[in-house]
């Protein structure tokens, strides 16, 4: 710990701190909570999909109030208020499926304005649109990406750890095919999430949205002892999952305490030899059952073997894109390609992890950069390649998270990248583990080729 | 014919180190909660009761009475999981896989855990005899008088601590120097020995490169490799070393001994059909065990070749011939004890071993010995091997204990 940060931890330094204007970053809620107030439906012309959906989770709408001259009132100075909520929502969902006309969003206007300082802590925007590829002429698709931008705006102008996401709709998507989505968005479980974009379409196979999604169903995750790994296994492992914790043989002693933990099994696996994905199928089939199935895996496990690149060799290179990418190719290909006990399910969920840096590009990280780009390409070739297949592919970047390997990074470095966000602080192992937990769900197989950044809008590369 | 079969499903060891190395902060205890733990954690049985867990250790302490059972407690394992202490010097740990194996035949467990642990640097340290006499008279003193009388007989000699030793109570001998009388009778050559022990190191050396252990070992303590284990270690180098027992040309060494090793070593035991049934391993059946011991207290026998009086017992018994195993397994107590163990079964008539079947991943010399720990080791190890090789391929175990006595077992695929 640097002398900084020593003074930071003081109650003077946060004083000090705060003075400069370095403030305590909201706290988020986490976890399966819903907002406590009350989940507000606005709907745009057109609308109707969001209703079904909030029917299908159980929610009762709350009504909207809308900014318009009529509603607002004039404050001590005389300035036109808009209207005020009597109790703050916990969230906004923004029913826009039906809009295709620039004049249309001025509706957004009339529904965010009220609640842009009138949301509950860790509140919620939720913005379900058509995506551009449903709908017809130059204005509705120019519009459907207009709202990508009013999105990110609204993440970024919303306060007390408050997120704006938006749900493009593909064609066929109907509201049991989002349920899984505007549930997890809702809840806690997508405290992280912020700014971002991503695409639900039609399920091959229907499954009804659970609190614990994976009950009697076995999961991988790779570089499970510890970190993000670890917070993976056990958030799988709350919503039911039979958990297979895999890491290398020299972790293992921390690999058996998590599997321990959460009463799911260990494998000391290189997961960069030639057979891994015959062994992870072979110690299911042996420890789990042999009528078990990976209903998902993830592929956690990743190194970093950072250095500019005017000092890296191949050594460093090889082996980051050999574990981070190369492994998880070779595995997916042999389960996919073999019907074998302890492989993968009709329905498997593939997930992995690209990064901030596979976006953007970070300095000393090419060989990292690379293989979470590759990641990412990787999600949108398969989905492509498995479309006959009720298989989902898809992976999170995580943008700053707290673990072991970045509290390493100089305390000024890491202040800077921790608050470089919309949220202005860094993430938690599980704010990642939650994200592909969602993505990973039964009742989530509209949501493929998808890469959602769990970074609370990091700056970079956004 | 016993419809039930014993089957070793799996194994778990800690990496074994150097007594008074990483592992000197933890207890016995502590090693065979990891080792279960490990082991545990690779069969799905967290929170799961086994029928029965049965281990040992040769140095125990008093307040280790119930050392399995405390280390179960210790464990992920279901507090409903009984466990037995049992102890048999060296042979503790197959004693134990014996022990269970012989209940899972019997129908009295259908899942058991067995193997041992020791810690020679969690060793018991005790007191003089005569100041526990002392102690014992000012305990039972009702008077001041008394009291000081009883304190003035305590010498400051008397006030040193004992360290433990491993000396045969019987002959006043240590380990070493009783295999030195039997390495001299036996003839048993300095350069034999050194190939051996050199064989040793290769052998598990190789086994660790290839991966062989990544199913059967968690790392303990940031150790994820044996510790005694010497790669590079060559014959030239081993012939230099300086001797360290025996008298008239002493030939045994450092090198050709083992050392005093910390570890701790579990096997997972089934009924067949149950391991079946679970779709568990099935890696090799406990097919038959024998325990032998020797009159070497008179010096007419040897303290360590008790194995050569029991395998003839036991290939008889399963009309088996010395030749009819795939993979023998000879704990190497000492390099000489077992050249000198082959030389005796030779000389009885039951003919050569084949040396390229012989310890093929290493054994004690390379590994290390911690002494109630050594069966599950090789029981684990050896069950891998033959589950590799494929149906009825066997292996002959043979174990030397001090006291005079043997165990040696038969595993089949």
């Amino acid at each position: 710990m640097s002398a900084l940060e020593m003074i930071y931890g003081t109650p003077a330094g946060k004083f000090i701190a705060k003075k400069m204007g370095l403030t305590e970053p909201p706290r988020l809620r986490r976890g399966r909570t819903m907002p406590t107030g009350p989940v507000v439906l606005g709907e745009l012309e057109g609308a109707g999909l969001g209703r079904e959906v909030l029917t299908l989770l159980g929610v009762t709408p709350g009504q909207p109030l809308l900014d318009l001259a009529e509603n607002r009132t004039p404050d001590q100075k005389g300035r036109q208020q808009p209207p005020r909520y009597q109790q703050k929502p916990g969230a906004l969902l923004i029913d826009a499926t039906g809009v295709r006309e620039i004049a249309q969003l001025e509706g957004f206007r009339q529904l965010l304005r009220p609640v842009m300082r009138g949301l509950e802590p860790s509140g919620r925007v939720i913005i379900l649109a058509t995506d551009a590829a449903e709908v017809e002429g130059l204005e509705a698709k120019a519009v459907a990406q207009g709202i990508d931008g009013i999105n990110r705006t609204v993440a970024k102008e919303l306060r007390g750890g408050a997120t704006s996401n938006l749900v493009f709709v593909e064609g066929g998507a109907g509201a049991a095919d989002l349920a899984s989505t505007v549930s997890f968005l809702l809840e806690g479980r997508s405290a992280f999430v912020s700014g971002q974009t991503w695409r639900v379409g039609p399920a091959k196979v229907a499954h009804e949205v659970s609190a614990r999604p994976f009950a009697g169903r076995v999961v991988v995750v790779t570089g499970a002892a510890r970190g993000i790994g670890a917070a993976i296994a056990r958030t799988f492992a709350r919503d039911g999952a039979e958990v297979v914790a895999v890491d290398i043989p020299q972790a293992g002693d921390a690999l058996a305490k998590v599997a321990n933990e959460i009463k799911g099994s260990a494998l000391q696996l290189d997961i960069t030899a030639a057979d891994a994905g015959e062994r992870i199928a072979g110690h299911i089939a042996q420890v789990h059952g042999a009528d078990k199935k990976i209903w998902a895996i993830v592929h956690n496990a990743g190194i970093t073997r950072d250095r500019m690149l005017a000092n890296l060799d191949e050594k460093l290179w090889g082996s980051v894109l050999d574990v981070n990418l190369a492994a998880e190719i070779r595995i997916n290909d042999f389960l996919l390609g073999n019907d074998v006990p302890g492989g993968f399910a009709d329905e498997a969920r593939i997930v992995g992890i690209a990064s901030t840096s596979g976006v953007a590009g970070n300095k000393g990280q090419t060989n990292y950069a690379a293989s979470k780009a590759g990641v990412m390409g990787l999600v949108w070739a398969m989905a492509d390649e498995l479309a006959d297949r009720p298989i989902t592919t898809n992976a999170v970047a995580p943008g700053f998270i707290e673990t072991e390997m970045t509290a390493a990074i100089p305390f000024v470095q890491r202040e800077i990248f921790r608050r470089t966000n919309s949220l202005s602080q860094g993430g938690n192992p599980v704010d990642v583990a939650e994200t592909l937990a969602y993505l990973c769900e039964p009742a989530s197989g509209g949501v493929d080729g998808q890469v959602i950044r769990v970074c609370g809008q990091n700056l970079v590369g956004a | 014919m016993n419809p039930r079969t014993a089957v070793v499903v799996g194994g778990n060891r800690t990496p074994f180190v150097k007594a008074g190395g990483k592992y000197a902060v933890a207890s016995a205890q502590d090693l065979l909660t990891a080792a279960l733990d490990g082991l545990v954690a690779r069969f799905g049985l967290a929170g799961q009761k086994v029928d029965e867990v049965v281990a040992g250790a040769v140095l125990k302490h008093t307040r280790d009475f119930n050392l399995t059972r405390e280390a179960v407690l210790g464990s992920a394992l279901s507090p409903l999981s009984p466990a037995c202490d049992l102890q048999q010097a060296c042979g503790t740990g197959l004693e134990a896989v014996v022990y269970a194996s012989n209940k899972i035949r019997l129908g009295q467990a259908d899942v058991a855990i067995a193997g041992g642990v020791d810690s020679a640097s969690d060793a018991p340290i005790v007191v003089t005899e005569p100041l526990r006499k002392a102690l014992l008279r000012l305990n039972s003193a009702r008077t001041v008088g008394a009291k000081l009388s009883a304190l003035s007989k305590i010498r400051p000699a008397d006030l040193m601590p004992v360290p433990p030793a491993v000396v045969e109570p019987r002959t006043g001998l240590s380990m070493g120097e009783s295999q030195a009388l039997t390495t001299a009778k036996w003839g048993v050559s300095r350069e034999e020995q050194d190939e051996l022990a050199f064989q040793s190191h290769q052998n598990l050396a190789k086994a660790w490169d290839e991966g062989f252990f990544d199913d059967l070992v968690t790392p303990y303590l940031k150790v994820a490799k044996d510790g005694i284990l010497r790669p590079e270690t060559t014959v030239e180098a081993l012939a230099k070393l300086r001797t360290v027992f025996g008298k008239d040309n002493p030939t045994m060494t450092a090198g050709n001994s083992t050392a005093l090793t910390d570890g701790a070593a579990l096997v997972l035991l089934a009924e067949e059909e149950h391991a079946r049934a679970k779709g568990w391993p099935v890696l090799a059946k406990v097919v038959d065990a024998q325990v032998a011991a020797s009159d070497y207290v008179t010096g007419s026998e040897d303290l360590l070749l008790a194995p050569a009086r029991a395998i003839p017992e036991l290939l008889s018994r399963n009309g088996l011939t010395l030749q009819d195993f795939d993979f023998y397994e000879f704990h190497e107590a000492f390099a000489s004890t077992v050249l000198a163990t082959l030389k005796s079964l030779e000389e009885q008539g039951l003919g050569a071993v084949d040396r390229s079947k012989v310890n093929v991943k290493g054994s004690s010399l390379a590994a290390g010995h911690p002494f109630a720990a050594t069966g599950g080791r090789i029981v684990a190890s050896l069950a891998k091997m033959l589950a590799a090789k494929g149906p009825g391929s066997r292996g002959l175990i043979s174990i030397c204990a001090a006291g005079g006595q043997g165990v040696v077992a038969i595993l089949e695929a």
